[in-house]
């Protein structure tokens, strides 16, 4: 193979081409390109956007990046390259036609965007608690640095507020209303009334079963402070938990109710409902399920499909990142009887009245 | 593993013009391949002299996404032409040139004594030429003239490794042609690699301007259909020709290629079967095709089973009758080529949800080129504001047209009579 010349024939230093890298870097790491590299470090964190119904979570997921992705290769393009390189060259000042070499920079094409692409070409979103298609609602969605911390969100096992919507006089299969329908059923024995009755009926069961799957021994002091105050809550795998639910509205065969729930997919709501039907001697579908609230994202936090673009992602993660950060820590430290219970799971019963509020009106921590 | 290449470089002089390389390429299963890249001048003594090379056999990548240089490994040195202005075209890589004799390219102040390439290897130049050793002391101007750089790699997968070292590249790069999504596919890659600008490229460029393309959309055009520059002058001639003769005005023709940048890709029979095909289908007069082909000429370039599809399930799925399907496609030919599903759920929602009968559809077909979820989320406001009304005998009539394409603080201002605001809490309930 061919030796290098340069050095074995010049007594001095060696000939060196400065060739540029010709390794492809086509990541998402930030270039040094005007909007790109400060676009993606406020690109850091938590947000929440409204699903809206029909829509897969996935394509959701999707459509944020590209939409993130569009803004973060608007930015201007870096500064066109230059290569060094030894040219020949006549000596200035000289008599004859000596030649040297000199080093000059010329133009490179090598980092123009028309050959080297784009500069994001993919960007990790994740999501946190999924909704299904039918579904819609707050959905938690993390990226960059912001993906670990939905992880941690996972792990401090906040509870969820739903609105469910139910018609009485059908039964379906899949407890929607286009489903196959199964039954149908009268419902003017149906009041407001036996409604409450089952749904205290309900709270009260799962209230038991909030205990048992929390591993707590009631028989110890702290224990019995927490159950008195009803912030326990399992901070393990378990079934769905309800921990409050309520009507909203009744306007037969319509009724609203507010769910406050954990560990829940939006099916077993359906189902719940269907279940409700039952114990009321009818039938029952369930037409929406509505998430209003995902730990500490509220309704007025998530991002709606016109707002899903790099700019308004960015304001939403620098204005939850400090909640974001106290929440968190707050949930995973451990609860001393001294210090205030941690938010999430208080039921709203004992503190407020029923009376008939808005759907939004009620922000549960 | 030295030997003597003397059968390949003949061999590889078969290989001429890059229509003829095209062509093969497009003939071969395999997706990437490539001969000898050269890279050499050829000197004799007292210079420097090269010795025989070591040929490497033409390596094919399975894969497919390997621009493959078969390479020859000289112990290359370049004189450095000193008149030449020092610019990044030096070392020119045209691989199409490779095969010709290096003469073409010296400059003129090289010796008359520089041997082409056939006598070089000629086996009596062999014989008279004894090797030079890397050894061999040589003074100190043919030293500094001696320009002994990291070879170019014989494959990669990318264009940006060759644009500084090839002058078609980079004249390509200054016109727009966007050489990022060209490197997808090897076989153009390649071609790209091997055509001469000057011989090649110009032609194409100087028929398209005299076609009526803007410098500034050539870009564009060339990085969408770059297998322009294997098609033959005489047949794009010939196309165009056609397309006159039907009475397409040259200012259409520009519009037409510009939107549809494989449209003189197709020979004139495809052309003419699909004139002939929408004309029949859709039962219209010529000149409301050439008007429909001049907004859409995609449908040139398209497949036609989709077209078929769709108007089976205008006329009976949708129930549209043959003059109302006209009337829509007239004013949106868009419609030929949509998602048939898409068409379907659009059409129920509208019909059957909002209750909205055909002639009233028929007059506003701006409701099938929109998204469904602006469709449902506009009504749905409206209907429980008590606003939904989209029969037009009655007051307070609200076209389908004007819901579904003006922007949302129109919509709301003057449909809704409510502020945007309302319009996002009422989104946040659905």
């Amino acid at each position: 193979m061919a030796a290098p010349i340069g050095s074995t024939i010049f007594g001095g230093g060696t000939i060196q081409h400065f060739r540029p890298s010709s390794a492809v870097q086509r990541t998402e790491a930030a270039r040094a390109s005007g909007m790109g590299s400060a676009g993606l470090a406020r690109l850091q964190g938590l947000f929440a956007v409204y699903k809206p119904p029909g829509l897969k979570w996935k394509h959701l997921r999707d459509t944020v990046e590209l939409q993130l992705l569009k803004g973060l290769n608007a930015g201007k393009p870096p500064a066109p390259q230059q290569r060094v390189r030894f040219l020949l060259g006549p000596v200035e000042g000289s008599e004859e036609k000596e030649l040297t070499l000199t080093a000059t920079r010329v133009p490179s094409l090598i980092d123009h965007p028309l050959v080297r692409g784009l500069a994001f070409t993919s960007l990790k979103v994740g999501v946190g608690h999924r909704l299904d298609s039918q579904a819609s609602g707050v959905l938690v969605l993390g990226v960059g640095h912001g993906r670990g911390l939905l992880t941690d969100m996972y792990n401090a096992h906040l509870t969820k507020n739903y609105t469910v919507r139910g018609v009485l006089g059908k039964a379906t299969d899949d407890f929607c209303e286009d489903g196959r329908l199964v039954e149908k059923t009268t419902y003017d024995h149906v009041t407001r009334e036996k409604l409450n009755r089952i749904l205290a009926v309900i709270q009260g069961s799962h209230q038991k079963a909030l205990v048992t799957y929390s591993n707590l021994d009631l028989q110890t002091q702290e224990a019995y402070e927490m159950a008195v105050s009803g912030v326990i809550r399992p901070m393990n795998k378990s079934p769905m938990l309800i921990t409050g639910i309520r009507c909203l509205q009744f306007a037969p065969p319509e009724f609203l109710l507010e769910v406050q729930c954990m560990h829940e997919t939006q099916k077993q709501l359906r189902r719940l409902v269907h279940e409700i039907g039952l114990e009321l001697k009818s039938t029952a579908v369930c037409t929406q399920v509505r998430r209003t609230r995902d730990g500490f994202f509220t309704l007025d936090d998530a991002l709606l499909r016109t707002q899903w673009d790099l700019p308004s992602i960015q304001d939403a993660i620098q204005a939850a990142a400090p909640r974001v950060a106290a929440e968190l820590k707050k949930s995973l430290r451990p609860w001393l009887g001294t210090q205030e219970p941690p938010g999430p799971g208080q039921p709203w019963d004992s503190e407020r009245p029923r009376s008939a509020l808005g759907p939004e009106s009620h922000v549960g921590h | 593993m030295l030997f003597c290449s003397l059968g390949r470089a003949t061999l590889r002089k078969m290989a001429l013009s890059a229509q003829q390389i095209s062509r093969w390429l497009n003939s071969s299963k395999l997706s990437s391949f490539m001969t000898a890249l050269q890279l050499r001048r050829r000197f004799q003594r007292p210079e420097t002299t090269l010795s025989c090379g070591v040929f490497a056999q033409p390596r094919v990548s399975s894969e497919g996404c390997f621009l493959q240089w078969g390479f020859r490994t000289y112990r290359t040195s370049s004189l450095w032409n000193s008149s030449k202005s020092a610019d990044s075209s030096r070392q020119e890589i045209n691989c199409a040139q490779s095969t010709l004799l290096p003469s073409v390219n010296e400059p003129s102040q090289r010796t008359p004594k520089i041997p082409s390439l056939d006598s070089e290897l000629s086996l009596e130049g062999l014989d008279d030429v004894p090797p030079l050793s890397p050894l061999q002391p040589i003074s100190d101007d043919e030293a500094v003239q001696i320009i002994a750089g990291p070879p170019l790699p014989p494959s990669s997968v990318t264009l940006r490794d060759y644009v500084d070292h090839s002058e078609t590249l980079r004249k390509l790069v200054l016109l727009g042609v966007d050489l990022s999504k060209i490197e997808k596919h090897p076989d153009a890659a390649n071609l790209l690699l091997r055509l001469d600008f000057e011989r090649d490229i110009k032609q194409m460029l100087l028929f398209l301007k005299d076609l009526g393309i803007e410098d500034t959309q050539l870009g564009p055009l060339l990085t969408k259909n770059y297998a322009i520059f294997s098609e033959d002058l005489e047949n794009l001639k010939t196309r165009v020709a056609y397309l006159q003769s039907k009475n397409f005005s040259k200012v259409d023709i520009a519009q037409m290629v510009r939107n549809a940048p494989f449209l003189l890709s197709f020979s004139v029979e495809r052309l003419d079967n699909r004139l002939g095909f929408f004309q029949k289908e859709l039962e219209l007069s010529v000149k409301k095709t050439r008007d429909l082909v001049i907004r859409l000429p995609r449908l040139l370039t398209g497949s036609l089973e989709p077209v078929k599809e769709n108007m089976k399930v205008f006329r009976l799925e949708l129930g549209f009758q043959q003059n109302e399907i006209q009337h829509m496609i007239t004013k949106i030919p868009k419609m030929l080529t949509a998602n048939k599903r898409k068409l379907t759920e659009t059409f129920d929602y509208v019909h059957n949800v909002m209750c909205v009968p055909h002639r009233v559809v028929v007059r506003s077909p701006q409701v099938f080129n929109t998204r469904l979820f602006k469709v449902k989320e506009r009504h749905l406001f409206l209907a429980y504001l008590g606003r939904a009304q989209y029969d037009p005998t009655k007051p307070n009539y609200i076209s389908l047209d004007n819901l579904v394409s003006v922007p949302d603080g129109i919509f709301c201002e003057a449909m809704a009579k409510a502020s945007v605001r309302d319009f996002e809490k009422f989104l946040k309930t659905l």
